[in-house]
């Protein structure tokens, strides 16, 4: 039940990508097989798959639970550019001065500088919402820009490498701090275990534990928990400094894996895509991982389908329509449900609010 | 207990005007609407004459208001005919119904909160209309009809009992031929009871048939010239309500001799919760503020409040609840102990429970299980870090489903699958299971069936008889003759004194219900206070 | 200095017109209970099918019109999944706002830096510094501007507009009088797609008058920003955008002044002006419960 409406969704957004690429004059075989074969092929494309699919699960993590408690934060992707800044800004720190480290003895030091960053920039957002009650959704969304402008500011300014020829860049930093890599050769790093870990601790937490309980029912009927004396304020941080600090985590992955330096693309839209596949999950960790693999199925096709003139930017149209026909299904699907077994005495039984 | 003074004489020789051999105003044969499984209309048929006021009696879920709403056009029957004046007709859309002649009067007002009283009843007219018209009708209607009602004033500031006569002056203006009321009365101090009888029967005389909706037998032998009564969506019978007692009414619409309460004598034992002085200002204009509240529950007995809904007790209640903590800390006191301040969590650890009048949203998250819902109130299955025992989770839940007979498939239905007496018994059995020390509950009983309704209320009057102390805010005042041992009534965000149930008399407590307790208070109820 | 100022006030008018018709779409959708979070989504696509169908046809008019079809359109699609449909607001939303997104970058590969074929109004050297600031504007700057009286009498002082804010407020009490609620509710969601679609494709052929991937720069969530802002009334949002307009053209000013602080610092103004703005005016929930539309957000679940 709950994977029908993702499948079906994805077979319409497979159907209509054919068409487009029809359209196009390519041959849609091909160039579908590059969004949902080629991806999965060879080591080399399997582990490019996996550096993608990490940071979209530790994104999609967090606004998965941001979202089941009905905290609408759709900045992930400012918290992810903070976070970038806070890894990077270590990494170029230790670089510039030498410091000597492990690779594995710093590995801790980005994650937890890249959390840092992430919450403090969700913080922001948590601060507003508390103490204002200003609308989350604008308010992240704000510091998206505000995140990006500011990491512009650092690469051109007081950060740029002083031998880059003037280019928007640091240094590239030490190889000693960049995150332990899987397989020699391979640009995939233990990012992914950790990803993948957090997902399962997310699912425990979200379906196991009191506390995650609690936050869901704040989502679902904000009364309910104000009745059970479930504080709305602890959700809303709760969430808001977990979902910063995982999206914190993967920008600073980002930037000490596989860039081994801040520049101004550190901005990847992967905070973006991780709505999709917070929804394309149906919200649920284990979800966020399957919908990972394939939004990141169809960004790897995206940067391999430029090799048939095709430009990358039709990944972000696949993610929408994906997501418009995931709502579509589902709202088809719960109608059927409603209709089918719903019946007056659900209607009946409860007594609006005079 | 018996709300009218005297239902009987006041309407006989008043019948209407029958036409012999004319057709009914309003006909209906073989009307069936299924909603999935269930049958809410099952070949009902009901005629209603010109001038008739025609009864539709049922139970909670007995299928009267789907009736209502084929009639009015909101719902449309799988099967069966509808007849105008003898004719066939197919009423589409309210819209339909209204072209036809037929206004509704709503149990819950279609009203806009943020408009005018004259704006809102333009929106029911003809688009030709004249706001300035709209006005002048307005008064004029109202002074034949003698309601007074002021077509300025904006909706949100008049009460319960205005908001109703607004709904009436609209059905009015559009000169009716078949008027449906919705359970009025569940509004209405008895004294305003009277005032719209008087209204109705005006109206019924000049030929407007007129539907009434209620499950109030004393009501419907009072006022309705005929009776037909639905239950589990048939019609069982149809009947001259004058000419039956009120038992036999009971009987026809539950099929049984309806359940009482047996209730021995309470045992008040220590001041449990103490409210004193407790003033709150209003939250937002559609909020009611609570002005110097004083109120005391001991243990072993079942205290009332009673009052027209709308007028405080949402806010009193979150003020006791926890769910709204701005209440000063000494305010509100539970043995003893200053808890004002406190949130409803803390509340409850201190053995405080709270039954909402909402039961989906509020009492239970509806699309969550019912063991999952038990954690809204109960930690029992809280383990270290917060972990959750599930399998402790759902053998309490099985415990509460068992103990309490609620009719569910199991710990794992969704709340919202339940029916609203399952519903509710399981929400109160989840209270009553954790032992409280003080239970507040607010509309026990509302909009739930007969059988579950009295379970309800013995589990009730058995949890005083354990010595716990109960504080219940219903809108039904049989109710709480029924099970209180002290009433108190909330008028405007104040509270009157407390009067011993026995002692008091449905006028009485009608009265105060629209605030007037302060002239007789000095002579007949001399202060009962805190003695000890 | 007088120039200075008038030319100012000219930028200001250009800067605030977009938010200003955005702005007012969307006021429009949420008087009758509508939240739209594809506004961005929408101006984008308008965006770039204006400016194609303008390189291609060489017609403002048709430029226009192509994009504010293109936004009603996808504000179509928008509104039949929440309003007949009751799918989440905020979830289709931002769905639109990502198709959008994603439309627009890859349609438009082929527009960057490509020329539209009529020329820039050049403002008259010669004229009067009162019609460079007052006058000499594109004429959906004085559309935006009068649209905000035009809706102010629509929606109090007209029997229709009572309708209109009836059904936002209590969408069930309406469908009880007979009031054709989803109707009323789809009308107002084309009517607001089309309206940022005009914003949309003023920005590609008007100011700044180029393509360039994600050129709205963040308009649409302005836009929404100043609903609140305005307390949902269409003077005060007006007011509001070309307050924003002016945030914009100071940003520009002072850089021109020489003023030393860094671009990216001005850049952020707007962003965090909304942010500020946001904080000072939700500040107290109960007058901002007072003033919104209250079924806001809500889906409307007529009884069967």
């Amino acid at each position: 039940m709950t994977l029908l409406s993702p499948i079906l969704a994805l077979s319409i957004t497979v159907l209509v990508a054919g068409t487009l690429f029809i359209a196009l004059d390519k041959d849609p075989v091909r160039a579908l097989s590059l969004f949902l074969v080629k991806p999965f092929q060879g080591t080399w494309n399997l582990t490019e798959l996996g550096l993608k699919i990490t940071p979209l699960i530790l994104c999609s993590l967090g606004l998965a639970l941001c979202f089941r408690a009905n905290v609408w934060n759709i900045g992930a992707e400012g918290q992810f550019v903070f976070g970038a800044i806070g890894g990077g800004g270590l990494a170029m720190w230790v670089t510039t001065h030498g410091v000597e480290v492990s690779r594995w003895g710093f590995f801790p030091f980005v994650i937890v500088a890249g959390a840092l960053a992430g919450a403090a920039w969700a913080a922001a957002v948590a601060y507003c919402k508390d103490r204002f009650h200003a609308n989350e959704i604008l308010v992240s969304l704000m510091l998206v820009y505000v995140a990006n402008l500011f990491l512009t500011w650092l690469v051109v300014d007081p950060w740029k490498d002083p031998a880059g020829w003037g280019m928007p860049k640091t240094v590239s930093f030490a190889a000693s701090t960049t995150i332990p890599r899987m397989f020699p050769g391979m640009r995939l790093h233990w990012g992914l275990p950790l990803a993948l870990l957090a997902a399962a601790a997310m699912w425990m937490f979200l379906f196991r534990t009191f506390k995650g309980n609690q936050l869901q029912i704040g989502g679902l009927a904000p009364a309910a928990a104000r009745y059970a004396g479930f504080s709305p304020r602890a959700a809303l941080w709760t969430t808001l400094l977990t979902s910063g600090a995982l999206a914190g985590v993967a920008g600073a992955f980002e930037v000490v894996g596989p860039s081994g330096q801040l520049n101004q693309g550190a901005a990847s839209g992967y905070g973006f895509t991780a709505i999709v596949v917070a929804f394309v999950g149906r919200l649920n960790p284990i979800g966020c991982v399957l919908a990972s693999i394939l939004l990141s199925a169809f960004r790897r096709g995206g940067e391999l389908a430029q090799g048939m003139q095709i430009p990358p930017a039709l990944t972000g149209v696949f993610e929408g329509v994906l997501l418009v026909t995931m709502l579509v299904c589902d709202t088809f699907i719960h109608h059927r449900v409603r209709f089918g077994n719903g019946g007056p005495a659900a209607a009946a039984s409860s007594r609006p609010t005079p | 207990m018996s709300l009218s003074a005297s239902p009987d004489g006041v309407s006989s020789g008043t019948g209407p005007k029958r036409h012999e051999g004319g057709a009914p105003r309003l006909e209906l044969r073989h009307v069936t609407k299924r909603y999935g499984h269930v049958v809410a209309n099952d070949d009902v048929a009901l005629a209603v004459a010109p001038g008739e006021i025609h009864a539709v009696l049922g139970e909670n879920g007995a299928g009267k208001s789907t009736l209502m709403k084929i009639i009015y056009g909101a719902v449309h029957p799988d099967a069966g005919e509808i007849l105008w004046d003898g004719r066939p007709v197919r009423i589409g859309s309210p819209h339909d119904a209204r072209a036809l002649g037929i206004a509704m009067v709503f149990q819950h007002f279609s009203l806009f909160e943020t408009l005018t009283v004259a704006e809102n009843i333009w929106l029911g007219l003809p688009r030709s209309t004249k706001l300035r018209d709209v006005e002048a009708r307005i008064d004029a209607k109202a002074r034949e009809y003698g309601l007074e009602l002021d077509p300025t004033r904006h909706v949100h500031a008049l009460s319960v009992g205005e908001r109703q006569r607004v709904e009436i002056v609209r059905a009015l203006l559009g000169d009716p031929r078949l008027l449906i009321l919705d359970e009025p009365t569940s509004v209405l101090t008895p004294q305003a009871v009277e005032k719209l009888f008087v209204t109705l029967r005006q109206l019924a005389a000049t030929g407007c048939s007129i539907l009434y909706i209620s499950h109030k037998l004393d009501e419907i032998r009072a006022l309705c010239h005929r009776c037909t009564v639905l239950r589990g969506g048939k019609v069982v019978g149809s009947t001259d309500p004058t000419k039956e007692t009120i038992a036999g009414l009971s009987r026809l619409m539950i099929g049984a001799d309806p359940p009482r309460v047996v209730r021995a004598p309470p045992h008040p034992g220590v001041m449990a919760l103490h409210v004193l002085d407790l003033s709150l200002p209003q939250v937002d204009r559609f909020g009611v503020p609570l002005d110097r509240v004083t109120l005391e529950v001991r243990e072993g007995e079942i205290v009332g409040i009673a009052g027209v809904s709308g007028n405080g007790q949402q806010q009193l209640l979150a003020a006791l609840s926890g769910e709204d903590p701005r209440a000063p800390a000494n305010a509100v006191r539970l043995f003893g102990t200053p808890i004002g301040r406190l949130g409803s969590g803390a509340r409850r650890r201190l053995g405080l429970h709270f039954v909402p009048e909402e039961r989906l949203g509020r009492g239970a998250v509806p699309g969550l299980s019912l063991a999952q819902n038990l954690l809204l109130t109960r930690r029992e299955a809280i383990r270290g870090f917060g972990w959750i025992d599930r399998r402790h989770l759902h053998g309490q839940t099985k415990g509460i489903l068992g103990r309490f007979r609620v009719a569910a498939p199991g710990t794992r239905a969704a709340a919202r699958s339940l029916s609203g007496g399952n519903l509710q018994k399981y929400i109160v059995g989840r209270e009553i299971d954790a032992v409280p020390k003080v239970l507040i509950v607010a509309q026990p009983t509302w909009g739930v069936d007969v059988g579950a309704a009295a379970q309800i209320r013995a589990e009730l009057v058995a949890l005083r008889d354990a010595g716990c102390a109960v504080l219940v805010a219903s809108d039904d005042l049989d109710e709480l003759f029924e099970i209180s041992d002290r009433l108190y009534v909330i008028a405007r965000g104040r509270l009157s004194p407390p009067v011993p149930t026995a002692a008091a008399t449905v006028e009485q407590i009608g009265q105060w219900m629209s605030g007037l307790w302060e002239r007789e208070q000095e002579t007949v109820h001399p202060a009962p206070g805190a003695n000890a | 200095m007088t120039e200075i100022l008038a030319k100012s006030i000219a930028s200001t008018l250009a800067a605030g017109t977009p938010l200003a018709l955005a702005g007012l779409g969307l006021l429009v959708n949420e008087r009758l209970g509508v939240i739209n979070l594809g506004a961005e989504g929408l101006m984008l696509v308008a965006a770039i099918t204006g400016y194609a169908v303008g390189v291609h046809t060489g017609s403002v008019w048709l430029a226009f019109c192509a994009g504010a079809l293109a936004a009603a359109l996808l504000a179509a699609v928008f509104g039949w999944l929440v309003v007949w449909l009751n799918a989440n607001q905020y979830a289709t939303g931002l769905a639109t706002s990502l198709f959008g997104a994603g439309f627009s970058a890859f349609v438009g590969v082929d527009y960057v830096g490509r020329q539209l074929p009529w020329p820039a109004d050049v403002p008259d050297p010669a004229a009067s510094l009162w019609r460079i600031a007052f006058l000499d504007h594109h004429a959906l700057v004085f559309v935006a501007i009068a649209l905000a009286p035009a809706l102010w009498l629509l929606f109090w002082r007209t029997r229709t507009g009572l309708v209109l804010r009836a059904v936002g407020e209590s969408p069930d009490a309406a469908h009880a009088l007979g009031y054709p609620v989803r109707r009323i509710r789809f009308a107002a969601v084309l009517a607001g797609g089309a309206l940022c679609g005009l914003a949309g494709a003023y920005m590609s052929l008007v100011q700044p008058r180029l393509w360039a991937e994600g050129m709205v720069q963040g308009g649409g969530w302005i836009a929404l920003a100043l609903t609140v802002f305005a307390t949902w009334r269409p003077a005060r949002l007006v007011f509001g955008a070309y307050l924003f307009g002016g945030v914009r053209v100071l940003e520009l000013t002072l850089q021109g002044q020489g003023v030393h602080v860094p671009s990216q610092f001005m850049s952020m103004l707007p962003y965090l002006s909304t942010v500020v703005v946001l904080c000072l005016i939700s500040r107290n929930p109960a007058w901002i419960r007072l003033n919104m539309p209250a079924s806001l957000g809500k889906p409307f679940f007529a009884s069967q």
